[in-house]
């Protein structure tokens, strides 16, 4: 066997990126807070005499999209929504972030201006501000252009309990919108790929849509983002972590005509692509008819829909229930989601 | 109503399906040969839901599975190279020649891009004019016209540092030799749709003419498959005859403007496929007055580079490509063998049939 190396697909978000948190980061810098996997880690807040009075949320995560700037979003854009989103799915109101960018020597002002505009009125947008930071500088070709690394911190309300590990049978699964735009958007605006879409990058702010749905339903059990891995990915770690089974109905997951188009093309399964301004939902049936109105009613939630539900059957598992009305298995993305050749 | 949603309507998939299976008096044994059919039909479930009455075998329509390991390690040799910059589909990227991969070659320094068309990669010539940049020519009748198209483009341009390492396989040969080494019983063929709009559906005349099935050329969304397969079930105890089920791609000649390109670059070789070995006649390589732009002579790469050992033991993806066996009957298959892992190619591609299984026909129990 050859010296084991990082390969791309290991920073795809799919089963060779979990493989490689267990194995290796877990494993040095593991502890039972991060252990537990989560978007966002929670800690718990005592006063003085050890009463548990809160709990602070802390998440951080590095931006290196490629371009920098793309239909519907940038790379600033992108380092505070991802960074919001990762908090707002523990149920946590966004606060104080961080920001370390590091430079590739080259790189235009105007480039660098460009992106701290976005990222302010992002930021602003989101409620968020941002207290510390740190710039780096390398030699060309040392990084791409411009990388940022975001970190965090948010407050979860009194009573919001939320976790990727409380979905229950019984629950439905609710989807704020269409699949597939940001990462369809990103690989057509690569190098390589040329032709011309409609396609826009769904990137966004979901904090004040966690807001309003926890207004209605503060019972919601599981939120998540499915990013990197898309989807599919974010069910089966829900199902995972909850120790249950999740059907889904094909038909019912929505999917913007491009992105439908731009998939079939390259031969990419929408259910593995990425995602940025898209949130699972997971909640007792009962709740879910509130929950849908005040989704409908927000920006980022309009086309908000029930798309699934869980069950105890084949726990840690995701069923996915054709249009064709057969039922197979949604798996986890296993490698580097790429076009086929024929 | 959209475009695609005309071909994925579920109650007429629904109506299909029962229709397939009550004329289905025995059962009746179908072979995809293309890997794009086979990722549908395992996506759409529409295997589980036309067995036991129809049975689906898959067979070697997926260019990156059929590559052989000598060439995968001969493209892995050219990656290395000082000045060499290889360009290639994403699924070769991936696949296992004897000791590595293009992806961990890159990984370690060797310059493999992944491009989505040949003309891409003569886009990359001409960004980088002191580079020899080596697109790695996969695939069958569809791919190969636009692989010509970017050499004559090159000449055009007058540029000396684009090549092509042409691993173009014909279709219809491949067909031959599994019907011919007689491992496996077909009632029918399922014909690849993009191949026959190149190739025209009369390039199928041979297997209801020397083998007595029949074909019917289908294209790739859920309802074409089912329509198709329906013709086929249809055809059963009647006299064998090709189909043209994707008449909106596919006509009797196929599409001459391409067939011309192919001939005028590409000339017909012997090719080795994995798992059906050499074929005569069923490759193409580049005709001797588009040498210049040739990998094969351009490049020497050292035999102790490319002379490697031959398949990982145990994996049974030659079998798989020539339909005599399942994915999960291989005891790789989703053990030592996954997407995450692959040892053979047929794990690697979106079109290869152990992928489709392990993504999509895994049991949910």
């Amino acid at each position: 066997m050859a010296e084991k190396i990082v390969l791309l697909a290991h920073g795809s978000g799919g089963l060779l990126s979990h493989e490689l948190i267990t194995s290796l980061f877990l494993k040095h810098l593991g502890n039972p807070i991060l252990n537990a996997l989560e978007d966002a880690s929670a800690i718990p807040l005592a006063d003085d005499q050890g009463r548990l009075v809160g709990q602070v949320v802390l998440t951080t995560d590095s931006y290196v999209v490629k371009p920098i700037f793309f239909p519907g979003g940038d790379i600033g854009k992108l380092a505070i929504c991802g960074t919001v989103n990762d908090l707002a799915m523990r149920g946590a109101v966004p606060l104080y972030f961080s920001a370390g960018f590091i430079l590739e020597e080259g790189l235009p002002f105007a480039d660098l201006e460009r992106v701290l505009t976005s990222m302010a009125a992002t930021a602003q947008a989101a409620g968020v501000r941002i207290v510390a930071g740190d710039t780096k500088v390398v030699e060309r070709g040392g990084a791409d252009k411009l990388f940022i690394n975001t970190a965090g911190l948010g407050l979860v309300p009194p009573g919001v309990h939320i976790s990727a590990s409380a979905a229950r049978p019984g629950d439905v699964v609710i989807l704020n919108g269409a699949i597939g735009d940001h990462g369809l958007t990103i690989m057509t605006q690569r190098e390589g790929l040329r032709f011309e879409t409609p396609l826009q990058s769904d990137c966004a702010p979901l904090n004040s849509l966690v807001s309003a749905m926890l207004a209605v339903s503060p019972r919601i059990h599981a939120l998540r983002d499915p990013t990197r891995g898309g989807l599919a990915t974010a069910l089966n770690e829900i199902a995972t972590q909850s120790g249950v089974g999740i059907e889904i109905e094909e038909i019912a997951v929505p999917i913007h005509e491009p992105v439908r188009a731009a998939s079939d093309l390259l031969g990419l399964d929408p259910f593995y692509v990425a995602n940025e301004g898209k949130l699972i939902a997971i909640l007792e049936e009962g709740d879910a008819g509130p929950l849908l109105e005040a989704m409908r009613t927000h920006p980022y939630g309009q086309e908000a829909a029930i798309v699934g539900r869980v069950t105890t059957e084949h726990p840690g598992r995701v069923a996915l229930r054709t249009l064709l009305g057969t039922r197979r298995l949604l798996g986890m993305l296993t490698g580097e989601q790429l076009p086929r050749i024929c | 109503m959209k475009y695609t949603d005309e071909f994925r309507d579920p109650a007429t998939a629904q109506r299909l399906i029962q229709e397939i299976r009550a004329r289905a008096t025995r059962p009746i044994r179908i072979m995809e040969f293309c890997g794009g059919h086979t990722h549908a039909i395992m996506r759409y479930g529409i295997r589980q839901a036309l067995a036991p009455h129809v049975h689906m075998a898959s067979g070697p329509g997926c260019p990156v599975c059929v590559t052989a390991d000598t060439d995968i390690d001969y493209c892995i040799a050219l990656a290395r190279l000082p000045g060499v910059i290889v360009a290639t589909f994403g699924d070769m990227a991936r696949v296992p020649g004897s000791r590595s991969s293009l992806q961990e070659a890159r990984a370690a320094g060797a310059e493999v891009r992944i491009v989505y068309s040949a003309l891409d990669a003569l886009e990359l010539a001409r960004e980088e004019p002191r580079r020899a940049v080596v697109m790695l020519g996969i695939g069958f009748e569809t791919t190969a016209p636009t692989v010509a198209a970017s050499i004559v483009r090159a000449r055009e341009l007058g540029l000396s540092n684009y090549y092509v390492y042409s691993m173009h396989k014909l279709t219809p040969p491949a067909m031959r030799s599994i019907l011919d080494a007689g491992e496996v019983r077909l009632d029918a063929v399922l014909g690849p749709g993009h191949v026959t709009a190149i190739i025209g559906w009369r390039a199928w005349d041979f297997l209801p003419a020397d083998y007595g099935i029949p074909c019917a050329v289908s294209g790739f969304e859920p309802l074409d498959i089912l329509e198709a397969v329906r013709l086929l079930v249809e055809l059963q105890g009647s006299e064998p005859r090709v189909v043209n089920a994707y008449s909106r791609g596919v006509t009797a000649e196929g599409n001459r403007v391409a067939q011309s390109l192919m001939s005028e670059v590409l000339e017909i070789s012997p090719a080795n496929w994995r798992g059906l070995g050499e074929l005569p006649g069923s490759g193409l390589k580049l005709r001797p007055a588009y040498a210049a732009y040739d990998a094969r002579l351009a490049f020497a790469v050292s035999p102790a580079l490319s002379m490697e050992p031959a398949s990982h033991p145990g994996c049974r993806c030659g079998e798989i490509l020539r339909g005599v066996i399942e994915p999960p009957e291989c005891r790789l298959f989703g053990r030592a063998c996954t997407p995450a892992r692959p040892i053979g190619p047929c794990m690697v591609s979106a079109e290869g049939a152990c992928a489709a299984h392990y993504h999509y026909g895994s049991s949910l129990t």
